[in-house]
């Protein structure tokens, strides 16, 4: 199910390079799993901007965003008391019935913040959770602490080697490997590099122009082996076996 | 109380709202978000004879009040959207609909309107001659009052259902090929398609559409779908399904001033999924503040 809500913003601040965590408090019972994304509607612009859930509870919702055009330029400087239009219930999310014992969770960039509620999840499901982070650089960085105060080991990796290892996160991936299934979120050179470079199978989770994000447009469709299926429907998640690149 | 309801080729609507193709899917997707029964009528995405992914991505790019898609038809094809889409629908709503059909070619055009004629719950076949996201056929049809002619004589042939041929705004003279239309035997007409657009990304200074062009639609076009429709209803005598840029009961009443029987709802429904409901539901209040008592009765009012 999808729902519209109007959504206050109780807090939106600065946490690394251009990047911005926004807490949003409204209705949120219709998010059903971690990796889901909303579709938020900004004064001034046409479309809405397909953001994931970094966090939720009962009354709130937490995304963490980047500023790389005029649309999240706007969304970063609204101040708490904001309100907005919101679309949540959107796409289908991670599962994680079938990830084994210790399932590695990789983030790209901004593809980090839908890790973080997955992350909490299968930590609470007794699972032994090791994340890799990928980054530009040292400024970039974001939510280290955060991962590993879950309970979760924590890697990070800068282009620029600025801080932690030097390289991307196929860098650290490629030594580990006792890792039951893996999760990955970021860029799309990244998600084809992790699915290259590991040994079991997982669930990635894509990136599209969306014209409305819950199905009705076509304008998301993607080619997988199991058929046409639409990023903001029938994704943003895929499984490993199924993607075609 | 005032009167929604309008006629189109004797298919009673309770209202004059209608979902465009392609902004609603199969319509089964906004059933989740409300009670869609309450929509005069919905018209399917374009339909072909066989499934079709359509074009590359990206296929959308934002505009200032509308957005360029360049989606180029895809559909699961004729087959399937009789045996799975239709009935699927039929569990949310219990009126008539619209069938969209697409085509490359006249024999296509021609299988997949004799195909969804035996398909009951459609009331209206829409033969979209106007797509500007496909080559070779699509709005090839539609630029030409000759070719337009011919595919709506071919079709009337092998259906007994209204046909509205839908038309392209990219071209000359509009008027031209309604008329071409109504004279081949053209129930009524569906105007406009998108217009051709086209963005470009400053950053990688690249077209953003994959097909480099795509239709653009939303508010923006309103004015220029206003003014066709106004210049069409004065050349023919069969009943317009007016679209382009509609986003208000306002919109709808302006519409039909200009010569539409009944109203369809495209970019509106992706920014916002309650855009039907809440122009239907904004209707009354609307007519009550222009003191309209019958918006049958205000079709062409404007001329
Ligand atoms: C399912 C999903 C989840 C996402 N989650 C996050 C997240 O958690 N954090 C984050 O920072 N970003 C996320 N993104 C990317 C985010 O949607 C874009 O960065 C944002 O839309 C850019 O808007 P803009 O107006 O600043 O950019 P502009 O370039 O000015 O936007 C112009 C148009 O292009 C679209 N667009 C631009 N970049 C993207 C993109 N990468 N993906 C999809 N549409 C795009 C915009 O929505 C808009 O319609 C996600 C995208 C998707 C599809
Ligand atoms: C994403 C999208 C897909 C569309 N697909 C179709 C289609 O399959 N067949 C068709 O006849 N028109 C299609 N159209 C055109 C619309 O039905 C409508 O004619 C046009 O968008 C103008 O209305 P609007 O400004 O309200 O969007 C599409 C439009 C959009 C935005
Ligand atoms: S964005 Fe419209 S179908 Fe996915």
């Amino acid at each position: 199910m999808y729902k519209r809500d109007c959504y206050e913003v109780k807090s939106n601040k600065n946490i690394a390079n251009l990047v911005y965590e926004m807490v949003l408090e409204g209705p949120t019972t219709y998010i059903t799993a971690p990796g889901q994304f909303i579709n938020i509607e900004i004064d001034g612009f046409y479309l809405r901007r397909p953001i994931s859930i970094c966090e939720y509870d009962e009354n709130t919702i937490k995304i963490i965003y980047k500023v790389v055009g005029e649309g999240t330029e706007v969304l970063a400087k609204l101040e708490s008391g904001a309100k907005l239009d919101v679309l949540t219930g959107l796409g289908n999310g991670f599962k994680t019935i079938k990830c084994g014992e210790k399932p590695l969770l990789i983030g790209g960039g901004v593809g980090t913040p839908p890790m973080y509620q997955l992350c909490k999840n299968l930590i609470n499901e007794g699972k032994e959770v090791t994340v890799v982070l990928g980054f530009n650089s040292k400024n970039d960085v974001f939510y280290e602490e955060e991962f590993k105060k879950l309970g979760a080991k924590v890697y990070i990796t800068t282009a620029d080697g600025s801080y932690g290892t030097k390289g991307f996160v196929t860098d650290v991936i490629k030594d580990l490997n006792d890792y039951t299934y893996f999760y990955a979120c970021g860029p799309e050179p990244m998600l084809k590099a992790v699915y290259d470079n590991t040994n079991t199978t997982g669930e990635l989770s894509f990136e599209e122009r969306m014209g409305c994000g819950f199905g009705a447009c076509m304008g998301c469709s993607c080619k997988t082996k199991y058929g046409n299926k639409r990023i903001c429907v029938d994704g943003p998640v895929l499984k490993k076996e199924e993607i075609i690149w | 109380m005032v009167d929604l309801s309008v006629e189109l080729s004797g298919l009673k609507l309770d209202n004059p709202i209608i979902p465009a193709s392609g902004t609603f899917g199969f319509g089964h997707e906004f059933a989740k978000f409300y009670d869609i029964n309450m929509l005069g009528s919905i018209s399917l995405k374009g339909t072909t004879q066989e499934e079709r992914f359509g074009n590359p991505t990206p296929r959308i790019a934002e505009c200032t009040a509308g957005l360029i898609n360049s989606v180029g038809l895809q559909n699961p094809g004729i087959d399937n959207v009789i045996k799975y889409q239709i009935p699927e629908l039929e569990k949310y709503y219990n009126k008539k609909v619209i069938a969209n059909i697409s085509g490359f070619s006249l024999d296509e055009y021609k299988y997949c309107c004799e195909k969804i004629d035996k398909c009951d719950k459609v009331g209206i076949i829409e033969v979209n001659i106007s797509c500007p996201n496909v080559h070779n056929g699509g709005m090839a049809f539609g630029t030409d009052a000759k070719n337009a002619a011919e595919v709506t004589k071919e079709i009337k042939k092998v259906t007994t259902k209204p046909i509205y041929i839908k038309l392209t705004p990219n071209v000359t003279n509009i008027v031209e090929i309604a008329k071409a239309c109504e004279d081949a035997g053209a129930d009524g007409i569906s105007m406009i398609n998108t217009l051709l657009g086209m963005r470009i990304n400053p950053k990688t200074k690249k077209p953003i559409i994959a097909n480099k062009m795509g239709g653009f639609s939303g508010p923006a076009i309103f004015p220029v779908a206003l003014r066709m429709i106004y210049q069409v209803y004065e050349a023919v005598n069969i009943p317009i399904i007016g679209m382009g840029g509609v986003a208000s009961a306002k919109d709808v009443i302006e519409m039909m001033l200009a010569g539409a029987s009944a109203v369809q709802v495209g970019a509106s429904n992706l920014k916002n999924p309650y855009a039907c409901k809440e122009i239907i539901e904004d209707l009354p209040v609307q007519m009550e503040k222009y003191n309209i008592k019958s918006l049958k009765e205000i079709i062409g009012g404007a001329h």
